[in-house]
């Protein structure tokens, strides 16, 4: 097994989970470690229960684990949710004055700290927090002079007082535990390589900016808002028009404005945003404007659980607006492949001139992992597809109208896009059903013959797009016990599952799904045709990719995993259904979530 | 809107004709702003090319198709939001955005407010005929009270939206009512909105001879007044504009309410435009810059 250090923070929201947090992925990232970051959360400014889960190692850290090593509670009621689910070897740090302590399993070290002997609380109202912060230090086996680094960074702008204060107590606090508390044996070592700490939304918002993005609008939405943050923070040097715009549906159709006018233009929302632009992505696909849209998906239907994630979208997505047109939907498999997706997307709906869809969702959206700089690589390849610009030899008098047809059939479906402003070019754009000239025919003699034409010139842009897409790979040793199937966000969890699988002599390999439209359906069959056991393993109730796998291929798996409760899988949570499946017992199984968060 | 308009001087009205003609009724208003639109075109001479038309759904949005110039015939209700996409874009486009009373002031409600507030740099002109024609009759949101429609057969019980005063309240910048009936003075003002920088609304009288029998060219001919003929009109008095937009009965005025040129445009205040229109530029970050946003995250 790779050698893993997890940390879980639990306190109300407001009471300041996110500093520690913050200070520990410092710490972290500048020992050349890896972190992977999960908040949970709820749709409150104040109060409630947050639980965050920082989990860090030498080697890549896929998902948040099983497993808290540190817990610090902030308040009692993240003792009482948590203290519970520590298992031998783990220690609890708390505020010994506030908070008492429950039952805990054998081998659990309580450390109680005596806050008001070690810090002035009347001055400093979050001592708890950062003598926890020292103590959990010193037992991690790191020096102190990182957190003091760290801290004057955090507090610096404050002056040079409240710095002094904040770092003193946190060497009281790091003091304390060197006396009083056990170590963890093994500590985390230090490594020379440095990754970038960044949340799928902000992997999402850089990678559209890498990919040419000059127009970004959105309506403010759980979990995809982080993508607006990021766009409208460095909208400037970037050169990208930010937005905040009334709805969902002008967000779309800004987008598609914009792309119109021939830059690219992204936006990003979650389902219920995503509902109300359903008919904007058939004029996108109609008057054959690309754009990309960015679904961070959350627990549904309607309101649903806002700050909760799920996969419950894959059929809104497959579905969204009338009629039949071509679309290319991308499930990102992990917060680094949210910055390398965007470039690729927006080549394809470039090129095929029709709407591209990125299915995110909450956990990678709002979670935390350190990516290698050099994966965030802004020098992409950018194919704009057959543009016709001033700029690249269109002419430039009056002439040659009447000529251009920006519908032209072709073989390929794609006909060559002029961009308003073009001399010579002038067409109107249309979502009635159009000839090639892009006149209407739908209004004064409907011509079935036109229609018929139509249709086929655009759907035949769906053979050009699959060539475009690599088909998916199986990763993992051949003749495996269980192959487990997933898609998008899961990619990291399944991979964790099926290592401690093979630890236990299960042999485990994934199929993990990321261009959903197209599926390459023939290629999954052929990668099925000799797998001995297959399971399918998704974040929704109705198995809504299984679902969706047997309407491609007739597929059926032996089993599925499911889990719809809002939170993510734990690797457990795989690795004890594969199991229980494996032994016949059931075919489906829907593990409970035991963290009440 | 004229911030960099094209002065070719050579356009003529035989190069605004469009691929088909108009399938509107004989005797719809529309044909009166096709034909004013295409005027102003001329006589302000942008080159077609510069010019893009933008519509919703419903009889009057077919206008894209009949003109020669770049457009777009979008959804029902959005044309708005698109227009300020593509502006946002290439502000160096003249844009001009057409539809009717149930497309812009029911389904698209939203989009009119906030576009005006906004002051988006273009021109939008509501056919307003108070009825729903395409889909064969059903009462408008300007649909007077106890109008009789296919959707309302005892007579409409909700009080109409007042156009004018509604732009006034969401903080347009240029606010005219036109007359189909009234050429020459429906191009002087689809002239003034094309050439005021920021929003322009111009709600325009624009009868359906087929739906409703109620606000006919008879009806309005007495009725409209201009304002360009009262002196003591102000268009820079904001509280005078509003009673005026309150007029309705005997005397409906005409003509330009209300004008202020204070206000920057939308793509006026954004600095990210300051280096000219983002379809022209390069779309690539600079390295050094994206190695910044890297770092922020170290």
């Amino acid at each position: 097994m790779k050698q893993t250090f997890a940390i879980g923070i639990g306190g109300a929201a407001g009471q300041g989970v996110a500093t520690p947090g913050d200070i520990f992925a410092k710490i972290f990232s500048r020992r050349g470690l890896h972190l992977n970051a999960y908040n949970a959360y709820q749709s409150i400014i104040r109060g409630g229960h947050t639980f965050l889960t920082i989990r860090t190692g030498p080697d890549k850290v896929t998902n948040m684990g099983d497993r808290i090593d540190l817990l610090i509670p902030l308040n009692q009621d993240s003792m009482d949710r948590h203290l519970r689910l520590l298992t031998a070897g783990a220690a609890c740090v708390y505020n010994a004055e506030t908070i008492k302590p429950g039952s805990a399993a054998t081998g659990v070290h309580l450390c109680p700290l005596p806050v008001s002997k070690l810090a002035d609380i009347a001055r400093n109202k979050i001592a708890q927090n950062t003598l926890a912060i020292g103590a959990g230090l010193d037992m991690m086996g790191i020096g102190f002079p990182a957190l003091e680094d760290v801290l004057q960074e955090q507090f610096k702008k404050k002056g040079e007082a409240v710095v002094t204060e904040n770092v003193g107590v946190a060497r009281a606090g790091y003091d304390y535990a060197a006396v009083n508390f056990t170590a963890f044996p093994n500590p985390l070592p230090k490594t020379e390589n440095r990754y970038a700490i960044l949340s799928g939304n902000t992997a999402m918002a850089m990678g559209g900016a890498a990919a040419g993005v000059k127009f970004y609008c959105a309506y403010p939405m759980s979990p995809s808002t982080g993508v607006l943050h990021w766009m409208a923070a460095h909208a400037r040097k970037a050169g990208i028009m930010v937005r905040q715009v009334e709805d969902e549906i002008g967000v779309i159709n800004m987008t598609i404005g914009a792309a119109q006018a021939g830059v690219r233009a992204m936006c990003a929302t979650s389902g219920g945003g995503f509902a109300l632009m359903s008919e904007g992505l058939g004029m996108s696909a109609m008057i054959e404007t690309p754009v990309v849209v960015v679904n961070c998906q959350r627990a549904g239907p309607s309101t649903g659980v806002p700050t909760k994630t799920e996969q419950g979208d894959l059929w809104q997505m497959l579905g969204a607006a009338f009629g039949d047109y071509p679309r290319v939907i991308a499930a990102p498999l992990d917060i680094g492949d949210c910055f390398k997706l965007l470039p690729e997307i927006f080549n394809i709906v470039d090129r095929f001139q029709c709407p591209g869809l990125v299915l995110c969702d909450l956990l990678l959206s709002e979670g935390r992992l350190s990516v290698d700089p050099k994966d965030l690589d802004f020098n992409q390849p950018i194919d704009r597809g057959e543009m016709i610009t001033t700029a690249n030899g269109a002419p430039t008098g009056l002439g040659a109208n009447g000529a251009y047809k920006r519908y032209r059939i072709t073989e390929s479906g794609i006909s060559p896009r002029a961009i308003p402003g073009v001399p010579g070019h002038i067409h109107t754009v249309a979502t009635d059903e159009h000839d090639e000239d892009g006149v209407l025919i739908s209004d004064e003699f409907t011509n079935p013959i036109k229609r018929r034409a139509m249709m086929e010139k655009r759907m035949r842009k769906v053979a050009g797009i699959e060539a475009a897409i690599p088909p998916p790979a199986l990763r993992g040793p051949r003749n495996a016990d269980v192959t487990l199937i997933g898609w998008g966000s899961t990619g990291g969890v399944i991979e964790e599952a099926c290592e401690i699988l093979s630890d236990q002599g299960i042999s485990a390999n994934q199929l993990q799904i990321r261009w959903l439209v197209p599926l390459h359906g023939e290629a999954i069959l052929d990668l099925l045709r000799d797998v001995r056991h297959t399971i399918i393993v998704e974040n929704n109730y109705s198995g809504q990719f299984a679902r969706y796998l047997r309407s491609e291929t007739s597929y059926v798996p032996n089993g599925h995993i499911r889990k719809y409760d809002g939170e993510p899988f734990m690797p457990h949570h795989i690795v004890e259904a594969v199991k229980e499946q494996l032994a016949g017992k059931t075919k489906l199984s829907v593990p409970m979530h035991e963290i009440m968060v | 809107m004229a911030t960099s308009l094209q002065r070719s001087g050579q356009l003529t009205l035989t190069d605004l004709k469009g691929k088909v003609d108009p399938d509107w009724c004989p005797g719809c208003g529309d044909f009166g702003v096709l034909a004013a639109v295409q005027k102003a075109l001329v006589e302000l001479q942008i080159a077609n090319h510069n010019v893009v038309t933008i519509s919703g759904i419903g009889c009057s949005s077919n206008f894209p198709g009949y003109i020669n110039t770049y457009g777009m015939h979008t959804l029902h209700g959005r044309a708005l939001a698109v227009a300020t996409g593509l502006k946002l874009a290439n502000h160096s486009l003249t844009v001009v955005v057409t539809g009717g009373d149930g497309d812009g002031f029911g389904i698209g409600g939203n989009h009119f407010v906030h576009s005006m507030r906004r002051n988006v740099d273009l021109l939008y002109i509501v056919m307003d005929n108070q009825i729903y024609g395409l889909t064969t009759g059903q009462t408008s949101p300007t649909s007077r009270i106890g109008m009789k429609t296919k959707s309302m057969p005892f007579g409409n019980i909700e009080a109409p939206v007042n156009p004018i005063s509604l732009a006034l309240a969401a903080g347009a910048t240029f606010i005219a009512r036109g007359f189909s009936g009234e050429q020459k003075h429906l191009t002087e003002l689809i002239k003034q909105g094309i050439e005021h920088q920021g929003f322009s609304f111009l709600d325009v009288f624009s009868p359906c001879v087929t739906y409703n029998h109620d606000n006919t060219y008879q009806w309005f001919r007495p009725r409209v007044k201009k304002l360009e003929d009262d002196p003591a009109h102000d268009p820079t008095d904001w509280i005078a504009a509003m009673e005026k937009s309150l007029l309705w009965g005997d005397e409906i005025p005409i003509g330009k309410f209300f004008e202020r040129t204070d206000v920057p445009t939308l793509h006026g205040a954004e600095p990210v435009l300051n280096e000219g229109p983002l379809v022209h530029r390069d779309p690539r970050v600079p390295l050094d810059v994206a190695r910044s946003f890297i770092e922020e995250l170290m």
